[in-house]
């Protein structure tokens, strides 16, 4: 069970939020975007094993979104951070 | 040495000391035609087929670990090809069917019980969908059948059709031909068959690099030096992303944790395969009497072998709230496996973006039951360079045409 500090809340625990998955840019101008681009921004994540960034919602409390580093292997949570503080 | 009763008979009577080792040990070569990453039920069955069908003898399995210590030897065993895509029916049911000749081709008991899966429907809205898929599934040659309340009472009479069942069955549907069979016994009887035709299995041997020139794969760099190979097979499951990297690639496949457990052995009380959706769980009597049951993926993707609480116990009440009689039972033990779960539930087969290298992989929650389709459409790969036309949908293009086989949306429980 992970102990997650929310930006905003603090710590709770893992059954108040839901994953949100791997932060992805999508490719802009649309209509010039090739589909192999398209492909990978719908598809393609770093899959890392090991430290990983990716979005949590603390779906259950706050609700908002936010920011977290964990490690794939240990699971041990690094960092939480709000969106748009530096990362 | 061939298995047999007169065997059992002879090393019986001289006190069980006289049975060779299934496969030999032996030391990596320097070179093969073709090299499989991975001695997991996939990985074995590929090189088997590439010496049975396809004639070549210099070739060998990498496993970093033990054969089956992936998520064959850890998985549920589930055995089935109801499934809503014709793309997916025709591979799953060519599995099935190799899976029923697969105890006498290799001269090893798989313990392939036929036994039905039955999955539960618990609302009105749930038995239409059913019979939808039920259709599908009629339409892609799979014989399937529709059953009501009544019907799903007699077969499972344990189930909670209590007046105050949290989930109330309406129905249901069962494949008679799915069942379960013995995960380390395909392990086994793939490498002890891959072993006797010359194929060498090279277990503690783990995959570090790739050497790559123009584009093509030249070689293997591994914990027990190098080796050239004219082609390489990844079959690494949750590793696959690990092995992309090495590669120079990236995957559309993300690894998640699924756990299993298993209660204290009961006598003989459920002689089927039963799966409930909307509980999130599903569960079967193993020949030892141990209930074998599991959900769905842990919510965030992980590379850690462990299941997590809150999964575990959705898993658990979902048993329980199924059936209650079940509420005194001990659990005996639980564990996880790394899967590579692709965005629509099927696997990726096919070429790799680096010249001579071939994927298997992406079989997430439910690759157990494809083994025997994966391994020989692998070993086609392997030898031919090309696809056979059961893998050609499963291609790894189809995630930027576009073109998907979503049995994520088609199949509800995925194992
Ligand atoms: C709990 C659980 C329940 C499941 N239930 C079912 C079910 O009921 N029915 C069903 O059909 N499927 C089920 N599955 C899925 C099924 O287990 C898998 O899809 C299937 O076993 C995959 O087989 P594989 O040979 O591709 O992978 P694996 O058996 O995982 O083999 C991959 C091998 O690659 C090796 N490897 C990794 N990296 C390297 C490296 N660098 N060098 C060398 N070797 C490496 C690993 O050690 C491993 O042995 C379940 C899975 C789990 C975890
Ligand atoms: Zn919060």
């Amino acid at each position: 069970m992970l102990l997650i500090p929310c930006p905003w809340c603090g710590p709770r625990s893992e059954p108040e939020f839901q994953f949100g998955g791997e932060p992805a840019t999508r490719p802009v101008p649309a209509a010039e975007v090739s589909d192999a681009a398209w492909g990978a921004y719908l598809y393609v994540r770093s899959n890392e094993k090991g430290p990983h960034r990716e979005l949590w919602c603390h779906a259950g409390g706050c609700g908002q979104w936010f920011l977290m580093e964990r490690d794939t292997v240990t699971h041990a949570v690094l960092r939480t951070h709000k969106p748009g503080a530096a990362a | 040495m061939r298995y047999s009763f007169l065997q059992l008979l002879k090393q019986g009577l001289s006190g069980q000391t006289g049975w060779p080792p299934a496969w030999r040990s032996p030391e990596p070569k320097r070179s093969y035609d073709a090299v499989i990453v991975g001695g997991g039920g996939h990985g074995l069955a590929a090189a088997y087929y590439l010496a049975r069908v396809h004639g070549m003898r210099r070739v060998a399995v990498l496993e970093r670990g033990w054969l089956g210590g992936g998520n064959t030897g850890r998985n549920t065993t589930i055995v089935r090809s109801n499934y809503f895509f014709p793309e997916s029916a025709r591979i799953y049911d060519f599995a099935l069917r190799l899976y029923e000749g697969l105890s006498k081709e290799l001269n090893f008991n798989i313990m392939l019980s036929q036994r039905g899966v039955l999955n539960l429907a618990h609302s009105e809205h749930d038995m239409e969908l059913m019979a939808r898929s039920v259709n599908a599934m009629l339409v892609n040659g799979i014989a399937v059948e529709l059953l009501d309340a009544k019907q799903v009472r007699a077969e499972v009479p344990l189930l909670n059709f209590g007046p105050g069942a949290r989930y109330p069955i309406h129905g249901g549907f069962v494949q008679r031909r799915g069942g379960i069979a013995r995960h380390d016994a395909v392990a086994w009887g793939y490498a002890r068959g891959a072993d006797s035709l010359g194929v060498d299995i090279i277990q503690n041997c783990e995959v570090t690099g790739f050497r790559i020139e123009g584009g093509r794969v030249q070689g293997i760099e591994t914990s027990r030096g190098a080796i050239a190979a004219g082609a390489v097979g990844l079959s690494v499951a949750g590793h696959s992303g690990v092995l992309a990297g090495l590669a120079g690639f990236r995957l559309p496949i993300q690894s998640y944790a699924l756990q299993a457990m298993v209660s204290e052995p009961l006598k003989p009380m459920l002689n089927t395969v039963v799966m409930s959706p909307a509980t999130g769980m599903y569960v079967s009597q193993s020949d030892k009497g141990e209930l074998v049951f599991g959900g769905g993926l842990d919510l965030y993707p992980s590379y850690a072998q462990r299941g997590n609480l809150p999964v575990e116990q959705t898993v658990v009440a979902g048993l329980l709230e199924m059936f209650p009689a079940f509420r005194r039972l001990k659990l005996l033990r639980q564990w996880a496996g790394i899967v590579d779960v692709c965005w629509d539930y099927s696997p990726i087969i096919g070429p790799a973006p680096v010249d001579g290298m071939y994927l298997n992989c992406g079989w997430g929650t439910g690759g157990f039951k494809a083994i025997p389709a994966g391994g020989w459409l692998m070993a086609h790969l392997l030898a031919t360079g090309r696809h056979h036309d059961i893998s050609a949908p499963f291609d790894l293009s189809r995630f930027t045409t576009g073109r998907l086989i979503d049995e994520a949306a088609g199949a509800a429980i995925a194992h």
